[in-house]
């Protein structure tokens, strides 16, 4: 088979690693070879953090490079702007529908990019829109953000739902279970736009 | 059993499996995970040292007395451990002593980007380089008994993208290694000149055996593939090399120091073209060289910064990647931030109101050199700021130490600041210190040190007690100031700056991530009160936006920290749900 290559973009403390971690645990109990590469340090503390999994028969380069990812999930439109160029042209694309100003913006020196979804969704055909926000201050944690994209993503994914609710299960901390689980199904329920 | 597992906790599991009872380190990135998993295994005793040099000697002494012993740092941490290796390679080991280091090609998260191989040649130290989280285990396996078997300490050598990159390893158990006798031996611990000179000799005999044992080693491989493209590679180098040249032939380099000289004649007899990939310094390259080769390498591929399968097919292949889409947006970028809530935000925000002179240091308050803090004009290494504040006066005369300050860290400052604030005691400099005491090891993602009073395992232990410390070592002007107290801590600043004598002022207040720091209800502006004036802009806080018309806090980023009603003149940011008291 095939490798699929998964990019992972957010902000620094938006809960991304946790989210490729879930991931890559998924794909290992797959059967499949699998790397996951994140970065620590100093770009956690409110950067722009990109992690990337790649699984299938044999991985070497933990890296994906551009126009090589199958699916970017993005927790800030931003940074799905910024990223866009790794996507392939039939790339699944899942955005969170959130907003969150970068320094330059915050101080004015820069602008936020106007209509970034519309754009995207002009040059890819599989963009999938999510207010992934709001859908985890409904479950009643606005730090689930990333597992309610997760439950998008799985909605999507060839593995079944079933695996993806283990590796939760196996990941997150026991007090934040029943919360998580919750933002997984209500991410695995949504249609999207 | 397989796992799932980041490079430095395959390392960590590797020491785990080879048996060793002690290790030791200090935080640096991409290094800490390393310690961080093998203090989740009882059997080994580990610690935080205050620094990478002291981590390195206890690794020596638990190897003089017979233990496997194991320390880890990033490849900075190896210039202030340097002292010790260089000698350590004499004196050589009892138990199996292994050294890793983390390399940064990039600088994810370092302030250079040099490259552990050439110091490692320059101590005579055996480096070995694994590319990917199961050989992180294996090599570090042998490495143990690489050391044993040829007396030496071993550098494993890592970079960012091995060590924090999870792949699946397959675990093992542990060997039941047994505590060597430790036995009175000066001729080899003893590093006196009559002793050194005899030891020299065996370094020098040692890396010719080692020079053999590279040769036969399982360490280093060949994959035969089409011959007309050879490819020397190791570590994460071989990784991009694979998806970039394909199925062509490959010697893969397990052990880089030194090098198997016969094995790589052999393999380059055998392809037409010879490639090097290596990042950072031609090391392979240079022996290559000196060795008659015709390669191809560092005068495609950059000294520079990481690699990429894309990289090298660009520069080698002149192959660029076409762009699929029709955005051309401006992208802003998003440079990292003190977080909402950061005690540092405050205290930058009263350095930069007083105009001072900055000297900076290494840890997450560097990030106040960037808009719009923009305070600190030095940054060089860890306990650099209170040299350079000193060195400062002694350039520019006493006026300059009236409007500079150092700012360090409480763990950088017990790393390697209180010597620099010993010389300033010592030598008559007037300067000021600020001690930046957030109760925590902070940037490299909460680690215990000798101020916070908890050890590695999160049991209590002997804290230092920083007062105490520069009180006992002559500073007689030490003041003690939470910098969320606004007022109460410009003043201070301003009149420990002024003083005539040396002064350390005490930032205290614990890391907003922390547990324990509950905040209030996130804040709000009244819009009503608001006049726009933009004071509040000046915190560089990321959860307040300037919206142009009007600005706004945003409550997904709000901590409450209730430090900007403390800069609002009008009164205008106010608890949201309701008005302040």
């Amino acid at each position: 088979m095939n490798n699929t290559s998964i990019l992972i973009v957010g902000v620094g403390g938006q809960g991304t690693l946790l989210t490729s971690r879930i991931l890559g645990d998924v794909a290992l109990s797959s059967g499949l070879d699998v790397k996951v590469s994140e970065v620590h340090g100093m770009s956690q503390r409110g950067g722009s953090v990109v992690t990337y999994v790649k699984m299938g028969e044999r991985i070497f380069s933990p890296i994906i490079e551009k126009n090589e990812a199958d699916i970017i999930l993005c927790f800030e439109k931003l940074e799905a702007l910024r990223w866009i160029d790794y996507a392939k042209k039939d790339a699944k694309i899942i955005i969170n529908d959130q907003r969150i100003d970068p320094m330059p913006v915050i101080t004015g020196k820069a602008k936020y990019p106007e209509n970034i979804i519309e754009k995207i969704i002009a040059n890819y055909k599989n963009v999938i829109v999510v207010p992934a926000l709001d859908i985890a201050k409904k479950c009643g944690n606005i730090k689930a953000v990333n597992v309610v994209m997760i439950g998008v993503l799985a909605r999507h994914s060839k593995f079944e739902k079933d695996l993806w609710i283990k590796a939760i299960e196996k990941t997150v901390k026991p007090q934040f279970l029943e919360v998580n689980l919750k933002a997984f199904e209500e991410g695995y329920n949504q249609s999207g736009t | 059993m397989k796992k799932l597992m980041l490079g430095n906790e395959a390392i960590a599991r590797g020491v785990y499996e080879a048996g060793a009872t002690v290790a030791t380190a200090y935080p640096g990135t991409p290094s800490t995970e390393i310690t961080e998993n093998i203090a989740k295994y009882d059997e080994i005793y580990s610690e935080w040292a205050p620094n990478e040099k002291v981590a390195l000697e206890v690794a020596i002494g638990a190897s003089i007395g017979g233990a496997r012993a194991a320390t880890a740092m990033k490849h900075v941490g190896l210039n202030v451990a340097a002292d010790p290796l260089f000698t350590a390679s004499y004196t050589g080991v009892n138990g199996g002593l292994v050294i890793f280091v983390a390399d940064d090609p990039g600088m994810h998260s370092s302030q250079n980007e040099q490259d552990t191989r050439i110091i490692a040649r320059g101590a005579k130290v055996p480096v070995i380089e694994p590319s990917d989280s199961q050989e992180c285990k294996d090599f570090t396996k042998e490495a143990f008994r690489i050391s044993e078997e040829f007396d030496t300490p071993v550098i494993v050598r890592l970079s960012t993208r091995v060590s924090h990159s999870q792949g699946i390893v397959e675990l093992e158990d542990r060997e039941n290694y047994e505590l060597k006798p430790f036995v009175k031996n000066p001729a080899k611990y003893v590093m006196m000149p009559a002793m050194a000179r005899r030891r020299h000799v065996s370094v020098e005999e040692r890396m010719a055996k080692l020079r053999e044992y590279s040769e036969q080693s399982l360490l280093n491989r060949i994959e035969w593939g089409d011959k007309k493209i050879g490819v020397i590679t190791s570590g994460i180098a071989y990784q991009y090399a694979r998806e970039a040249f394909g199925d062509v032939s490959y010697l893969k380099l397990g052990m880089v120091y030194p090098l198997p000289e016969k094995l790589i004649k052999e393999f380059a007899s055998q392809v037409e073209n010879l490639y090097i990939i290596e990042e950072l310094e031609p090391f392979i390259e240079n022996q290559c060289r000196k060795m008659g080769l015709k390669v191809i390498g560092k005068d495609k591929l950059p000294v520079i910064g990481e690699y990429s399968a894309g990289l090298i097919r660009e520069k080698i292949f002149g192959e660029t990647s076409e762009k699929l889409n029709d955005i051309k947006d401006e992208v802003p970028a998003r440079p990292p931030v003190l977080c909402a809530g950061c005690p540092h935000r405050a205290t930058f925000y009263v350095l930069k109101k007083l105009k001072l002179t900055v000297s900076g240091d290494i840890g997450c308050y560097t990030l106040g050199a960037l808009a719009p803090l923009e305070s600190v004009d030095t940054t060089i290494c860890m306990g650099a700021s209170v040299g350079v504040a000193h060195g400062l006066e002694k350039a520019r005369g006493k006026e300059q130490s009236k409007k500079t300050v150092a700012v360090i860290g409480d763990s950088t400052f017990i790393h390697s600041g209180i010597t620099g604030l010993i010389d300033m005691v010592y030598n008559n400099c007037s300067g000021t210190v600020i001690i930046l005491d957030n109760s925590i090891t902070g940037m490299t993602g909460h680690q215990h040190n000798p101020t916070t009073g908890y050890n590695i395992k999160g049991e209590p232990a002997k804290q230092v007690d920083l007062v105490k410390l520069c009180q006992a070592v002559g500073v007689e002007r030490v003041k003690v100031c939470d910098p969320f107290n606004l007022k109460e801590f410009e003043q201070v600043v301003k009149e420990e700056v002024a003083a005539d004598e040396l002064s350390v002022i005490i930032a205290q207040r614990s890391c907003a991530l922390l547990k324990h720091v509950k905040f209030g209800p996130v804040l709000t502006i009244n819009q009503d009160k608001c006049t726009k004036c933009r004071m509040c802009m000046r915190l560089g806080c990321p959860a307040i936006v300037d919206r142009g018309d009007h600005m706004e806090i945003n409550p997904t980023q709000c901590a409450g920290c209730d430090l900007c009603p403390k800069v609002c003149r009008f009164n205008a940011i106010e608890k949201a749900g309701g008005r302040d008291e």
